[in-house]
């Protein structure tokens, strides 16, 4: 019982099997190991994407320009691609991941030098980047028929029976997990959200440590950028427009407070899981898509009201160890 | 050193009067507002007429009106970020009383109702459960967007009555749109409730100091409470004026304004961190985000593209004090 009180990852298990329970019971196949594989495929990319925010948000900050940035930098490397097919994938990877670390380390050297509060600044370039995007493509698509079969071929190579997408996905997710638990910097992105004050007489160095999170952030975001133009085979400027809010809706749902300091690796992943569950199975069960936002927004209603009692019993549970001392 | 930087410096007469008249945040924003208007008068031949300039107001009327009121929310350190999707609610159940057969005054009275109802369902989730209102709006967002798909899907509400038409495309004085109109109105009326009454006080001190202001005996919750409930009642009232210039509803409209809104409310001098702005410069920075979309468009220039200059502007005119600031430390330390 404990455990259940301690970790909030467990409850948002508990919630996902129940969700698939459910939905199994409607639709038999749902469960299948087959199926299950293809969810968290189709999830990966969102995955991504609120590990990067994760990192923003335990910082207390927050980066509205990921999905702007991940329009952008999918336009970059699309048209590359249609330039120069030459160009092989691994390099286009780096390319993009270099773009957005760009686009990110923007965000953060308006943080870290003007000390502006996060929210404006990724405001602010959230459409300075979709607009620069248009600028760049001249407000034209990328097609399928444009791009070299290598590039989409991500989207259809698997190796060990799981797809290339869900590989990156795992890799990503391995390397937040180590840097969160096991180097220095993620001890600081942690103690910057529980306490700047007491992070500033520790030694850390606050708005740099911001700068750098707006980096990984950003980096995320671009490599995303490729995956996403991979899977969905089109270059536009319309590119996850208002997707922004689906990425802090995953970190809000996976436990991780918007007031900084608390959330972990698993819970960004489930949170993911979870708007990848409720997205993909509507269909299946013959409810309308229509309905899909309105019990996104419940569930996220739902996680603020269970996260902020949570928040608020680790309190009382301190002061009756307090009392029994 | 922490993520509350230093109080904006707030100008008053015991300071040099010269250099705080010249580098307060309204004359920075008059001077933009100028020198825009001066470039676009140039650049085109059409944009001098009263007729074109009373066009452009269109732009920006009804997020400015629901900026009135979130530049309140955001001095008292909360943010609304479902504004849009109650526009999209209210229109849609507009959309559904004039299937019913409703007439204009019902329409009226439905949209500025559904408005404060959902304003107050933030208000509540925020102030008595005490959420934080960033995420608990973005989930208010999603939902009422959401009901709005569930009722109408990908089909339209049309068929709206002739007379219902006049809030949002008629005239009450030669160029004067009524929406004008009632901008004008409500940003005298948000402008003293503002600056010149306790409750705006009240409003100032919860923004900067939220547990002062509880031990000063200001009802910190019940305040915020009404602000809520004034920014879903002005997004109501903003989802008549849209329904009625559109004459249709469909559950997409608005799209997007939240943060339109929110960055007139930043680039109107206000804090997002809560404590500090004006209703002046928020009403100036609605002037300035309409003349630069409007003068953009008679240069044939896209949407889009004029959503950089926005951004650019938004967070120029925020590094600047904070440049000037600077240099002037500098020079005295």
């Amino acid at each position: 019982m404990k455990i259940f009180l301690k970790y909030r990852e467990v409850w948002l298990l508990a919630a996902i099997a129940v969700l698939i329970g459910l939905i199994s019971m409607r639709f038999p196949g749902f469960a299948a190991p087959g199926n299950l594989r293809q969810l968290f495929n189709d999830t990966s990319i969102l995955m991504i994407l609120a590990l990067g925010q994760m990192a923003v948000i335990l910082t207390r900050s927050i980066d509205l320009s990921m999905a702007s940035n991940l329009c952008f930098t999918g336009m970059v490397v699309a048209m590359l691609n249609a330039a120069h097919p030459a160009i092989p994938i691994p390099l286009l990877i780096v390319i993009a991941l270099l773009v957005g670390l760009v686009l990110g380390a923007i965000n953060g050297l308006l943080v870290w030098r003007l000390n502006i509060p996060s929210i404006v600044v990724t405001l602010g370039t959230l459409t300075i980047y979709r607009g620069a995007t248009f600028v760049i493509s001249g407000g034209a698509w990328v097609n399928a028929d444009q791009m070299s079969p290598e590039f989409i071929g991500l989207q259809r190579a698997a190796f060990l029976g799981i797809p290339v997408l869900s590989w990156i996905a795992i890799l990503v997710i391995a390397l937040f997990f180590l840097l969160m638990t096991r180097t220095a910097l993620g001890r600081s992105i942690y103690a910057i959200g529980v306490n700047p004050t007491a992070s500033v007489y520790a030694g850390i160095d606050v708005r740099r440590t911001k700068f750098i999170v707006f980096c990984i952030s950003g980096m995320t975001a671009g490599l995303c950028g490729y995956l996403w133009i991979s899977r969905y085979v089109i270059a536009s400027v319309e590119v996850a427009n208002g997707y922004e809010l689906n990425i802090i809706a995953a970190c809000v749902i996976g436990g991780i407070s918007i007031a900084g300091g608390i959330g972990s690796v698993g819970g960004a992943v489930l949170g993911a899981l979870f708007l990848g569950i409720i997205s993909n199975a509507l269909p299946v069960i013959n409810i309308s898509p229509f309905w899909q936002m309105a019990i996104s927004g419940s569930a996220i209603i739902l996680a603020v009201v269970l996260n902020a009692r949570g928040e608020r019993r680790q309190g009382r549970i301190i002061l009756k160890k307090a009392e029994a001392a | 050193m922490t993520d509350t930087p230093a109080p904006r410096h707030i100008p008053d007469r015991l300071d040099n009067p010269l250099s705080s008249a010249i580098f307060s945040w309204e004359a920075l924003l008059v001077a933009v507002a100028v020198a825009i208007f001066a470039v676009n008068s140039f650049a085109s031949p059409y944009f001098l007429d009263a007729w074109s300039l009373s066009d452009l107001t269109f732009n920006f009327t009804e997020k400015a009106l629901i900026a009135l009121a979130m530049a309140l929310l955001i001095i008292s350190g909360e943010i609304d970020l479902s504004v849009a999707a109650i526009i999209a609610l209210a229109s849609t159940i507009m959309g559904m009383a004039v299937q019913a057969g409703a007439g204009t005054p019902v329409l009226v009275a439905i949209g500025i109702l559904v408005g404060l109802g959902c304003g107050a369902f933030n208000g509540l989730l925020v102030t008595r459960l005490g959420l934080p209102s960033i995420v608990v709006t973005i989930g208010t967002m999603s939902l009422f967007r959401g009901i709005a798909f569930i009722v109408l899907g990908d089909r339209a509400y049309k068929g709206y009555p002739s007379s219902f038409a006049f809030f949002g495309q008629g005239y009450v004085w030669w160029v004067v749109s009524f929406e004008l109109a009632l901008f004008l109105v409500a940003a005298v009326i948000y402008w003293f409730l503002l600056h010149q009454t306790s409750f705006g006080r009240r409003i100032f001190a919860i923004g900067n100091n939220p547990v002062a202001a509880q031990f000063s005996g200001v009802r910190v919750g019940r305040i915020k409470f009404i602000l809520f409930c004034l920014t879903g009642l002005m997004a109501g009232i903003a989802s008549v004026l849209i329904t009625s210039r559109l004459g249709s509803t469909r559950p997409s409209i608005a799209q997007g304004y939240e943060l339109e809104v929110i960055t007139m409310v930043v680039l109107g001098g206000v804090s997002i961190l809560g404590g500090a702005g004006s209703i002046l410069g928020v009403v100036l920075a609605a002037f300035i985000m309409g003349l630069v979309t409007f003068g953009l468009g008679l240069l044939n220039v896209p949407g889009i593209v004029m959503s950089i200059f926005i951004g650019l502007l938004l967070i120029i005119v925020i590094a600047l004090p904070i440049l000037w600031r600077r240099v002037r430390r500098e020079r005295f330390t």
